[in-house]
């Protein structure tokens, strides 16, 4: 532990809040991270201004917990004044990390979003066409709101990030390790995800169950049977995200009786975390070294039954992805 | 004209920007409250498959992810056609109450409390969590921290994760209640019954014991006459996870009483072109524009708005709270914004009550939590979110893929009145050009009292930073930003 007490940061982006409520849920360890260091800008806590940040001298934040995706200009101008201002950046929680669920809106570009929203709505009674306007003008004067992006981006797609912290949102245990090596200054090369090198798997109570090789006939989703709670997903024909998503959740999802879908995002040694998956789906399925047990018809019957690959295999990884986004036709 | 904007609005969850534009006179002409950003839930969800749209939609917001997962659980269970066993709906009910004794709880001590405990003219950097320590004790803080991380503990128990909630499925949850989590949710229900009671003394000792605030409650610039809407049980009792929609007038009488599945038939959205947010409304009365009354389809939600819509609350503990406070107010319903904050307190003495009753029913460890669903078709799911109504509808296709959907927030319910609440405090406040900042925070202080969200309300948009006031002249020249 230094002297001097670190300075911290907590800022959020295009985030659900949820990240910020990780940190609130470290409850009483709250108080030692009082004791450490300061809390030099917390938007959702604290009364400081865009200002004073920008009046910081650069590198005047020892850290800066960075949770939220880049998904409009002001994202994208907080993270790069943060990133000047800060010693270190951590990318906190999936949609920093890797673009989260809201990056699941790369399917589509604004056009389509605000169609949904204000043109084609069941409930919406709008015979003129309105949409909003960056700039619009009202009776007593022109009212103005930032542009809406047609893409989602990584905060490391952005900026340069030093750590992230994996997880929809983070683990409790994972933030009070981060914040704990942050004190003792033990920290790992520059671009290491702050979790353990295993997967979900290798942390599931449900591990000793699965087998290298899994016969399945046939791919059920989860709302279609009861799964027995003592065996593995997989081998009973339920997709879970475990094999190619980081760990450090202790296998939370599984442990309620749900399949991971994969919040933690992908293993060191894979970072296509949706490729892994398939990957690892046909290794399991014996498909490579003993292609005889199925026939293509049997492979191409099973793959059909995946419905939704997109949405299964990249939930929380779209923007990161080799996909990144949909090609929209102009 | 001048124009005033406070950007960003600290202590809310969400993003948002008022402007204030001024007469001649200095005195304030309107005033708009934008939220300046959009996500695209509606879109993104089309192609999803439906049994991952709970936890896709949780994502709306992470300070409520309980509310948007069963909403959409519910919706789901309507589209598949398949009633939940008894068990998983009490199971379902009882995670709910964890979730609203944290939410509530949140609020009230962290976000819109200071306000009142800490005071509306105390420096802004009192007026937080640390400053509620400061004038209530360190004792009444611990206890804060302890009960806001059991409201969650009984979310986590029961789903998986407290934030962001993996257990709801078509038909019932993921996993039955063991004797031991039973025990355990008992015991920290019980506490948490205490807690409530003593949030309440703390209420009534600091804010209802300070004549100036109860002046202030009661004063016009607070006011505004709406129509009010909750879910309410057979009875006619508030209720969070299930029932019909009940709406009354602003003279309190019912007015409308539906089914989830009706509400298009009962509410429709208009897109206003300054802002990302639409603004809902009485489908029977009609938009007739930022204003109150009877003839105006403007409808407020959340706590007020449930305990005004409702005819009493369904614990004993909880409803004798319910008779003092219209009984001190002056009878049904209750007009003043700011005693939202006293029907949220209310509201957390009943999830703390019912909670404890769930613990207790024989049938909450039963194994039997899931019925397999049917066919999938389409769906509306409405449950009482802490901030008020939250209506998810999904249109699936046959492969159980998401076709359309349609989402109705909570704070989007609310943001026609949080609009003129902003509006009718500033015109009470801010006179011949005279604005300082204790003024401006009781403008925040007209808002805050819904404890807005507007990650929420930008399902639509992505939780953010606070906001900025902007203050414009008759001649539209910005003359001062305020932010915060």
């Amino acid at each position: 532990m230094t002297k001097e007490k670190l300075k911290f940061a907590f800022y959020w982006a295009a985030s659900c809040g949820g990240c910020e409520i990780a940190v609130l849920d470290i409850n009483e360890k709250i108080l030692d991270v009082v004791q450490m260091a300061d809390i030099v800008f917390w938007p959702v806590a604290m009364d400081i201004k865009y200002k004073d940040v920008e009046n910081m001298p650069d590198k005047y934040i020892d850290v800066c917990f960075f949770n939220g995706a880049i998904r409009t200009e002001e994202n994208e101008e907080m993270a790069k004044l943060l990133r000047q201002k800060s010693k270190i950046l951590i990318a906190y929680g999936a949609c920093s990390h890797l673009g989260g669920i809201p990056g699941l809106a790369n399917v589509a570009n604004r056009e389509e979003v605000f169609e949904k929203a204000y043109l084609k709505n069941v409930s919406t009674v709008n015979p003129d066409g309105v949409t909003p306007k960056t700039r619009a003008k009202v009776k007593e004067g022109e009212l103005e709101i930032p542009e809406f992006y047609d893409t989602v981006k990584a905060l490391d797609q952005t900026v340069d990030v030093d750590y992230y912290v994996p997880g929809c949102p983070p683990q409790v245990e994972l933030t009070i390790n981060a914040i704990e090596t942050i004190a003792k200054g033990e920290l790992p090369p520059k671009g290491s995800v702050l979790a353990p090198l295993k997967s979900v798997c290798d942390e599931c109570p449900l591990n000793p169950t699965k087998t290298d090789k899994i016969q399945i006939s046939e791919i059920h989703r989860i709302y279609e049977i009861i799964p027995d709670p003592s065996k593995c997903f997989l081998p009973q024909g339920v997709i879970c995200m475990g094999p190619a998503t980081r760990g450090g959740c202790n296998a939370r999802c599984i442990n309620a009786d749900m399949p991971c879908t994969g919040c933690g995002g992908p293993c060191p040694n894979s970072p296509e975390q949706g490729a892994a998956m398939i990957g690892a789906l046909a290794s399991l399925l014996g498909l490579g070294e003993e292609k005889e047990k199925y026939t293509e018809a049997d492979i191409e019957k099973l793959v059909a039954q995946i419905k939704d690959p997109l949405g299964t295999f990249y939930m929380y990884s779209l923007p990161s992805s080799v996909l990144r986004r949909r090609v929209m036709k102009k | 004209m001048r124009e005033v904007t406070i950007n960003p609005i600290t202590r809310l969850e969400g993003h948002g920007k008022i402007s204030i534009f001024l007469n001649e006179l200095g005195n304030v002409e309107n005033a708009y409250l934008q939220v300046p950003e959009l996500r695209g839930f509606e879109r993104f969800c089309v192609g999803r498959k439906a049994e991952d749209m709970p936890q896709i939609t949780s994502r709306i917001c992470g300070v409520c992810p309980v509310a948007h997962h069963y909403a959409g659980t519910k919706a789901l269970d309507a589209a598949f056609n398949i009633e939940p066993p008894s068990a998983a709906k009490k199971l379902r009910e009882l995670m709910y109450c964890g979730y609203i004794i944290y939410d509530h709880t949140l609020h009230f001590y962290y976000l819109g409390g200071p306000d009142f405990i800490v005071g509306p003219e105390a420096p802004p950097e009192k007026r937080n969590i640390l400053g509620v320590i400061e004038k209530a004790g360190l004792e009444i803080g611990k206890e804060v921290i302890k009960h806001r991380a059991y409201g969650q503990k009984i979310t986590e128990i029961i789903g998986g994760k407290a934030t962001h909630p993996v257990c709801g499925l078509p038909g019932g949850i993921s996993k039955p209640l063991s004797e031991e989590d039973r025990q355990e949710i008992e015991k920290m229900a019980t506490s948490c019954v205490e807690f409530a009671k003593l949030s309440l003394k703390l209420f009534h000792d600091i804010v209802l014991g300070n004549e100036k605030y109860v002046e202030m409650i009661k004063s016009e610039a607070y006011t505004l006459k709406t129509y009010y809407m909750g879910l309410v049980d057979e009875n006619n009792k508030v209720n969070f996870y299930d029932g019909k929609v009940r709406v009354v007038d602003p003279h309190g009488n019912e007015f409308l009483k539906f089914e989830p599945k009706d509400y298009l038939d009962h509410i429709a959205e208009r897109v206003e072109e300054w802002t990302y947010v639409k603004a809902p409304y009485l489908k029977k009365v009609g938009w007739k524009g930022f204003v109150g009354g009877a003839d105006s389809g403007i409808y407020r939600v959340g706590p007020l708005g449930r305990l005004n819509a409702a005819d009493g609350m369904a614990t004993p503990l909880a409803q004798e709270e319910y008779e003092l406070m219209y009984r001190t107010l002056g009878g049904k319903p209750v007009h003043s914004t700011l005693v939202f904050h006293w029907a949220r307190l209310i509201e957390l003495l009943y999830a703390t009550e019912r909670a404890v009753e769930l613990c207790k029913d024989p049938e909450i460890t039963s194994t039997k939590v899931r019925n397999l669903p049917n066919k999938p078709g389409e769906g509306v799911g409405i449950v009482e979110a802490a901030r008020g109504t939250l209506i998810h509808h999904y249109v699936l296709d046959e492969n159980a893929l998401v076709k359309n959907v349609n989402l109705i927030v909570a704070t989007i319910n609310n943001y026609p009145a949080i609009c003129m609440s902003i509006r009718d405090a500033a015109k009470g406040l801010i006179h011949g050009g005279n604005v300082n900042q204790g003024l401006l925070n009781k403008v925040e202080m007209a808002f805050r009292a819904y404890d807005p969200c507007f990650a929420c309300a930008s399902h639509f948009a992505i939780g953010q930073m606070p906001f900025t006031v902007e203050i414009y002249n008759h001649e539209k020249k910005l003359l001062k930003t305020v932010q915060r």
